[in-house]
């Protein structure tokens, strides 16, 4: 079957998973094209579209939520394992 | 649009014929559930305020909820030593014409007296309820609150914007709505204050967004993780500003008219914001009181709450949510997801359904019986009424 999440905004650099998403599966994400995961990603939490350096924005409905905390590669689960929140 | 309320000596409609009996202090509570076993059909409302510094924010929210048009008569019973006293709140309701009576503990003889007494004024104001008929109302005649609850990361991609979408109709149509929480409107001034009517409401929007802000990190500060709950991070929620990011958009598009204070009646249509904090049944009371007649209340990890005093509309995020608990939810937004159906095209059934359920049909929660009520805790997570006004919002 095919895997799909949802990016919220064209600016964004995360989708939401739409199901679970084992490790290794390739995610369609409509009006961005397809990314590989690096690990299982559980339903409803982030998958990085791109690589995103320490200290870069992690953007969501077009807005910085968080910072990365640790370089993240394209297909990566990000959540607050991997990110800095500024609260 | 129309909806068939019944409509109050005020020229308001309620969309509920409730007649209630309130305690206006947690001393008076046994004796109003007394009397609600003994008149089935009222409906009792007891909470843990009045006494001390919660004497204040009862008395304005006890006040504003007698005022709220889905009451159709209302019997308040005090103690007597209490800060928010029986004879002011009925005092502050009978302005509305509806009828209101109060009795006082420690006045009457006692329990036993008291309840007597309250259960024969129950059988006559619940007789007045029976006379009160439906009528045909424009929308101008309702005010909508809106509450997110148990939310997930999916709230802000399917049931947050389909509300949001509901709600700009709601404002086509000349009614009001109302968006809660400040707490979860965490760096999201500078996209609100876009929207203001004018300089005015924009500097609010900004102080209202602050005050929130200092909550969240005040519950930061004590374990909660990015000021989110560890339901909110398990369902993919990284921190407060992508919560709040998601919640804002149950407010749809709308100008922002004005900002008000808790549990106070908007004075503009439109969409305006209120400042509560994102506890749910207490955000819930507070737009209650403030006079919203219907609530829509948005989930994502499945939150079942309704409210006492108005029907509350579930809509969920996420079909496998609706799938785990289907009995507790009215819409399911999931199908923005996997059925790919426009944002609009809910946002339509919402605002058909929210209209129906005006003019009486039964929401889930009602039919389930959740019918939560609480009061703001001012002074512990939330400052209290002089701490707020010290900061000029």
């Amino acid at each position: 079957m095919g895997y799909k999440a949802i990016k919220t905004s064209p600016k964004d650099n995360v989708a939401i998973a739409v199901t679970v998403i084992p490790k290794g599966s390739t995610v369609t994400i409509p009006s961005n094209g397809n990314v590989v995961t690096n690990q299982e990603v559980p339903l409803g939490h982030k998958i990085a579209l791109d690589s995103i350096p320490r200290g870069a924005n992690i953007i969501r409905y077009g807005e910085v939520i968080c910072l990365a905390k640790e370089s993240i590669k394209a297909g990566d689960w990000v959540h607050v394992h991997n990110t800095i929140s500024d609260i | 649009m129309y909806f068939y309320g019944y409509p109050r000596e005020d020229g308001i409609y309620g969309v509920r014929n409730y007649v209630v009996v309130m305690s206006s202090v947690v001393c008076a509570n046994s004796v109003v559930e007394e009397i609600a076993r003994q008149a089935p059909g009222v409906v009792p409302i007891t909470h843990n305020h009045g006494c001390g510094r919660t004497g204040e924010i009862a008395m304005r929210t006890l006040s504003g909820l007698g005022r709220n048009p889905n009451i159709a008569a209302l019997l308040v019973i005090g103690l007597g030593c209490e800060e928010s006293v029986a004879p002011d709140i009925a005092g502050a309701v009978a302005v509305t014409g509806k009828p209101v009576e109060y009795l006082v503990i420690q006045d009457e003889g006692g329990t036993f007296e008291t309840t007597m007494k309250g259960v024969e004024i129950a059988r006559k104001l619940l007789t007045h309820g029976e006379g009160q008929k439906q009528e045909k109302a424009g929308l101008e005649h309702l005010t909508v609150g809106l509450e997110c609850g148990g939310s997930d990361a999916f709230s802000g991609v399917s049931a947050n914007p389909a509300v949001g979408a509901a709600a700009d109709l709601v404002v086509v149509e000349g009614g009001t709505v109302i968006l809660s929480e400040l707490s979860e409107m965490v760096g999201t001034a500078h996209l609100l204050k876009r929207r203001a009517a004018n300089a005015v409401v924009a500097a609010k929007i900004d102080a209202y967004v602050a005050l929130g802000t200092e909550v969240a990190a005040w519950g930061a500060k004590r374990g909660y993780a990015g000021a989110v709950s560890p339901g909110n991070v398990a369902g993919g929620l990284t921190n407060i500003i992508e919560k709040s990011l998601g919640c804002i958009a149950k407010g749809g598009t709308s100008t922002i008219t004005d900002c008000i204070p808790y549990a106070m009646k908007p004075q503009t249509k439109g969409l305006v914001i209120m400042e509560t904090a994102g506890y749910d049944i207490e955000s819930m009371t507070g737009m209650v009181a403030g006079g919203a007649q219907v609530v829509v209340f948005t989930t994502g990890r499945g939150s079942p709450a309704g409210h006492a005093l108005a029907p509350v509309v579930k809509v969920v995020s996420h079909s496998a949510t609706y799938k785990k608990m289907p009995g507790d939810f009215d819409v399911n937004a999931g199908s923005i997801i996997d059925a790919e159906r426009s944002i609009e095209g809910v946002g339509r059934e919402i605002f058909e359904l929210l209209i129906d359920v005006s003019s009486g049909k039964q929401t889930r929660a009602e039919i389930n019986k959740q019918c939560q009520f609480a009061i703001r805790q001012d002074g512990f997570y939330w400052p209290t009424l002089k701490g707020i006004a010290e900061k000029n919002l």
